[in-house]
């Protein structure tokens, strides 16, 4: 037993409540601390990443109990990639809010910001279904206040959606860990896979419908169609850099859907066969539609944006739902790239709604457009899964997953119309935000009130921003898509082990249950 | 027994969710309250119901009758965490009346009674 596999938890865990009670008033010592937590929790993540890739698994059991009775945490290849993905997303989100100050706009980001990634590393590692709610509860309880940071009656109104929703939301989770419990009296996920595999085919009712009941939870977290409704008027309201590192929250549902329903109600399973992809992939399309027609309907940076979160997920669910082991490869290499996609596009709609503020309209130009648009540019590539960036090679993937699969063409045409739809909505957004030219006398603004324009709106003053920091994140936020895209090749083989291990669940059940 | 307790489920769960649907934020949280009360009360009925028997194994009596103590612990755990998010939700909401003048829960822009 390594104690390595809980510091991802512990770590956080331990500095919100210290930035709280002694470093709240120092805010140049909070950012340091919070920094160096974040770069340790990266090297954390990239020491577990290297055990995991061997194929080993690791298990961590709270208070030495032995599982089922115990919680008990597991490391295997997929958990151990999505910790180092969100520790290098929150790393760079970390320095954007640092440069760009949005961290000085309200009280304690930085330690709301601890208790988030404590909330996702440890959704991330759990192996107990009751546990996974617990952290469920923490990362969305730290979202909560990362949501309204920085005030202001619109974002505070969003906010009291966000929170009930996602209140009903975890209603219905208990409901079906209740059911769950109910019928099989357990609730590790590893001790859950034997008992409901050794069910009798007859006795079925109960545990279909705790079944269905987490996979509604787990598509409200990820905003699959009905149910993501939450989603746009959050993202756009809340602080974007805050958006960017919710990137990873749709992708926490996503996870907990492939970690679920290929351990536990795994495709071969009898009683809950074909429960999960005959749904999830109808709604996984719908959801891809209903993305790409918000980019392109959206009036608001932010909102493009969040559509651009809805569309990846709808991808990403099109090849985790179809549940074989090649698509399923497809749907973690997508995942990585679309959590980084949709993140640096926050970043950069950001960079551009400081400054011109975030109606997609014609505005006074403003300082560094140059090398905003360029960013612009390249995360639009991303987003939209065109050449050259790894987005292509994501989609490409799931296409040939689809081949062997009997909606082919359906998946063929909804993801190939819904990429052209994308790159229109992208493109028809950046070329009003860079490259219409602003005039006066055309009757947007009358240059006579512009003194007193800048008094009403301050954050429309053009003024030059020597700040470097927010540049430096973004560009490396976009430098990790371009390796994603030269490494593909590693990183697939990996995802294709992840992908092995995700179907051939018994490895993971002897090692969590102490058996030989 | 169990009559009572599902039906008592079922009446806070219909109550929850018609106050949920009011779309103001002081009925929606009572509603939330009352949903978080039907599920505290289905997580206890979910490790079967038995009156006036323990939590624990008695090892000395072959036949003892006890209660499960797991959704004990589960229902411990969701009461606290129901408790803080109904506190942070209170917060928020009162933040967003606060400064909106406004306690609707959708953002549309149509005004009246039920809008």
């Amino acid at each position: 037993m390594s104690h390595l596999v809980i510091l991802p938890v512990i770590l956080p865990a331990v500095m919100g409540p210290f930035i709280v009670m002694v470093l709240r008033h120092h805010l140049s010592l909070t950012r340091i601390f919070s920094v160096g937590a974040t770069v340790a929790l990266v090297a954390v993540s990239l020491m577990l990443l290297a055990k995991a890739s061997t194929g080993a698994v690791l298990t961590y059991e709270l208070g030495d109990w032995p599982a089922p009775f115990g919680i008990v945490l597991v490391l295997d290849r997929l958990s151990a990639l999505m910790v180092v993905l969100t520790a290098v997303l929150a790393l760079i989100v970390l320095l954007y809010v640092i440069g760009s100050r949005w961290d000085a706009r309200g009280q304690l980001f930085h330690a709301l910001y601890q208790f988030q990634l404590m909330g996702l590393m440890g959704a991330f590692l759990t192996g107990d279904a009751f546990n996974l709610f617990v952290f469920f509860e923490v990362l969305l309880i730290a979202s909560y206040g990362l949501m309204i940071h920085g005030g202001g009656g619109t974002r505070f109104r969003a906010g009291v959606q966000y929170v009930v929703y996602n209140l009903v939301g975890s209603a219905i989770f208990l409901f079906a860990l209740g059911t769950i419990y109910a019928v099989t009296g357990t609730l590790n996920m590893a001790d859950l896979a034997e008992k409901v595999a050794a069910l009798p085919a007859g006795d079925s009712a109960l545990i279909r419908v705790g079944a269905v009941l987490l996979l509604l939870v787990f598509a409200i977290k990820a905003a699959v169609l009905p149910l993501h409704f939450w989603l746009p008027a959050t993202y756009a309201n809340a602080p974007l850099p805050v958006a960017a590192l919710f990137a990873i929250m749709t992708k926490v549902g996503a996870y907990s859907i492939l970690r679920m329903y290929t351990l536990v109600f795994g495709p071969d399973v009898a009683v809950t066969a074909g429960l999960a992809g005959d749904w999830l992939l109808p709604a996984a399309l719908a959801t891809l539609a209903l993305g790409s027609v918000g980019i392109l309907g959206a009036r608001e940076l932010g909102r493009l944006v969040a559509f651009g979160a809805i569309a990846s997920v709808g991808t990403l669910l099109v090849a985790i739902s179809m549940f074989t082991q090649t698509a399923a490869a497809a749907g973690i290499y997508y995942m990585i790239h679309s959590t980084l996609a949709t993140a640096a596009l926050f970043l950069v709609a950001d960079l551009v709604t400081e400054r011109r503020g975030s109606a997609i309209a014609v505005a006074r130009p403003m300082p560094q457009t140059g090398l905003i648009s360029a960013f612009y540019f390249a995360g639009a590539i991303g987003l939209a899964g065109m050449p050259p960036l790894s987005g292509f090679i994501g989609k490409l993937f799931i296409m040939d997953a689809a081949r062997t699969d009997p909606m082919m063409t359906t998946i063929w045409t909804v993801i190939l119309v819904t990429s052209l739809i994308t790159l229109v909505g992208l493109a028809r957004t950046g070329s009003i935000l860079f490259w219409r030219p602003f005039d006066p006398a055309n009757g947007f603004e009358p240059r006579a009130e512009e003194p007193e324009e800048e008094d009403n709106h301050p954050t429309w003053v053009m003024r030059p921003h020597p700040r470097t920091l927010p540049f430096v994140a973004t560009g490396a936020l976009l430098t990790t898509l371009g390796l994603l895209t030269v490494f593909a090749g590693p990183v697939m083989s990996y995802a294709q082990a992840t992908a092995e291990q995700l179907f051939e669940p018994s490895a993971v059940i002897d090692t969590v249950l102490r058996r030989p | 027994m169990e009559f009572l307790v599902a039906s008592g489920i079922g009446v806070l769960t219909a109550a929850g969710l018609y106050l949920i649907l009011r779309l103001r934020t002081f009925p929606v949280i009572v509603g939330l309250s009352l949903l978080s009360y039907a599920v505290n009360v289905f997580l206890f009925a979910s490790g079967r119901l038995a009156a006036n028997a323990p939590p624990i194994l008695n090892p000395y009596k072959a036949d003892a009758t006890y209660t499960d103590p797991l959704p004990q612990a589960l229902v411990l755990t969701a009461i606290v965490i129901s408790f803080g998010m109904t506190a942070v939700i209170v917060m928020i909401a009162l933040a967003a009346y606060l400064s909106e003048k406004d306690d609707r829960i959708d953002m549309t822009e149509e005004t009246g009674e039920d809008a």
